[in-house]
């Protein structure tokens, strides 16, 4: 392919990834049909690789590729109408958009959310709706605000793709038989809805920050989704405490990416980690969000874990982290979210503040917590503790028994890697 | 506007051994239901317990065998139905979380429309 055609094949790609939600919230809000309006979308993509090397990248892509999307669905509708009797169609409030705005809009714009109304916050509230699976919501929002492929969704959830392909055509079809509605819930309903779709993005960026298994410790193709997703949720809720405490944990969180594992690939704690080497950038964005969301009063569960990473993100070096400041935000933390792994967490805080015998004590409270049971992090966090205290014997037994819980490769050798320096003396700390 | 079938799963041994004041608040709770959504109310019904239930199948030789009890058993057992109209399912949930079912909850079930 000849340099100008890989441009244009870059664009093409740019622009699946930044506008690919936009085009198709639009054009479903016409189609009224999501199986019509991907088919549209996916249309005028492939539409843009030959028009683009024609006539150079519009300066509006979601703009361009929406009008030529939509006058895909017109075509296909006409056609529909004719040949068969559809599924009953999404609902939505105002199905007509009020062309008088929309010219004016299109007069004054110089950005193309002012010619197409942004009806991304739309699809993702129909995609995380509480009547569908949370399996069904993670598939769909790849699938429709990301654009990913379903082999593709298949392969981040380690389901076949056959499998995958049934989940979001029955997820599909209940929108449709059982009228989901296509909008923005609510005043009401506005927070628990919310709720949903920041756990769904929350998924999908706890999934890539460490693969369930295989030989690399991220998914990065994951996590940039969900920074995406959150940002884009960022803008267009910019009042909401909860989304901004989202955006800023991916952030403060993924800040470390490139400290998380040494070259040869080992993984290294937070204790190992060179934070000359983190993203400074990301960083103070996600000081600032935590700043602001932290006074929406009372904080959410994502805007406390996002503090609690922005200790660690001021934090100079390891020892001299404020553990104080954090074990007392698990503490409140704990208040709004009774988890059994927040409790794992605030008990590997409390190790660290008030040293090992202290952490090993909080820990061993939770051994018979039974849903941490099969949680490879308690005996890993118990091992960490128990090696410092000098106690080799039941470090090892606990390092085994972590080495058991995990199929993530790289997480392996690190374990296996600290049994086999037990009575070496060396230093150890949590990730 | 669609219909939707909202559907009482209750817990039968707990109607069996309620008091009469149990049961007048029941009944109550579905008259103050049925007045409030007076708008959506295409019909309904409460179905007598299970152990008058009786279930037909084909044998697949041409006849039928008749048995004792419902189609399945369940702690929870259908006890009652309401068919109400709803513009969409956030409106049909909605009508849905005012039906009483204090000894269990409700399904909603979209009715299939043919054109």
């Amino acid at each position: 392919m000849s340099t100008a055609g890989s441009a244009i094949a870059d664009a093409v790609a740019q622009a699946h990834r930044a506008e690919w939600g936009f085009v198709l919230a639009a054009t479903a809000r016409m189609t009224r049909d999501l199986d019509v309006a991907e088919e549209c979308v996916q249309d005028a993509f492939a539409q843009a690789l030959t028009a683009w090397a024609r006539t150079g990248v519009p300066d509006r892509p979601g703009a361009w590729l929406t009008t030529v999307a939509r006058r895909r669905a017109i075509d296909v509708m006409r056609r529909e109408v004719l040949f068969r009797a559809r599924l009953p169609l999404l609902v939505e409030d105002s199905v007509d958009e009020d062309p008088a705005e929309v010219a004016v809009a299109a007069h004054a714009g110089t950005d193309q959310d002012a010619v197409y109304p942004d009806d991304r916050l739309r699809l993702i509230f129909t995609c995380c709706h509480p009547a569908l699976s949370r399996e069904a919501q993670v598939a769909l929002t790849l699938r429709l605000l990301c654009g990913l492929s379903t082999a593709e969704v298949a392969r981040a959830f380690l389901v076949s793709e056959p499998t995958m392909a049934a989940r979001i055509t029955r997820a599909k079809k209940k929108i449709s038989a059982a009228r989901i509605p296509y909008r923005v819930p609510a005043l009401a309903e506005l927070p628990q809805r919310v709720d949903a779709v920041l756990d769904v993005v929350h998924l999908v960026f706890s999934t890539g920050h460490t693969a369930p298994t295989g030989s690399d410790l991220m998914r990065r193709d994951l996590v940039e989704r969900a920074a995406d997703l959150a940002r884009m949720l960022h803008r267009l809720l910019p009042g909401n405490g909860d989304v901004a405490g989202l955006l800023a944990l991916i952030l403060l969180t993924d800040a470390r990416r490139e400290t998380r594992t040494a070259p040869d690939g080992r993984l290294l704690l937070l204790a190992e980690q060179d934070r000359g080497r983190w993203d400074r950038a990301a960083i103070e964005e996600g000081l600032a969000l935590v700043r602001t969301a932290l006074r929406s009063r009372p904080p959410g569960r994502y805007v406390l874990q996002a503090a609690i990473a922005a200790v660690h993100g001021e934090a100079p070096s390891f020892t001299k982290t404020d553990w104080v400041e954090i074990v007392a935000l698990y503490d409140v933390l704990l208040q709004i979210w009774p988890s059994p792994v927040v409790a794992l967490n605030r008990a590997a805080a409390v190790g660290f503040a008030q040293g090992p015998a202290a952490g090993l004590a909080a820990l061993d409270e939770l051994a018979a917590e039974p849903t941490l049971a099969g949680y490879g992090y308690l005996p890993a966090a118990r091992a960490e503790f128990l090696a410092r205290l000098g106690r080799v014997e039941d470090a090892r037994l606990a390092y085994a028994e972590a080495l058991l819980l995990t199929e993530n490769e790289v997480e392996q050798q690190h374990l296996s890697r600290r049994l086999a320096e037990l009575g070496s003396g060396r230093g150890h700390g949590a990730e | 506007m669609s219909q939707y079938l909202v559907l009482i799963y209750e817990d039968e041994s707990s109607y069996a051994t309620a008091d009469e004041q149990v049961m007048g608040e029941v009944m109550q709770a579905h008259n103050e239901f049925g007045e409030k959504n007076a708008s959506a109310f295409v019909g309904g019904n409460a179905l007598q317990p299970t152990a008058t239930a009786t279930t037909i199948r084909g044998d697949g030789a041409g006849g039928f065998t008749v048995t004792d009890g419902p189609f399945a058993e369940t702690k929870e057992a259908l006890g009652g139905y309401y068919l109400v109209e709803a513009a969409d399912l956030d409106e049909a949930i909605a009508i849905a979380k005012q039906v009483p079912a204090r000894f269990g909850g409700v399904e909603v079930r979209p009715v299939m429309t043919f054109e």
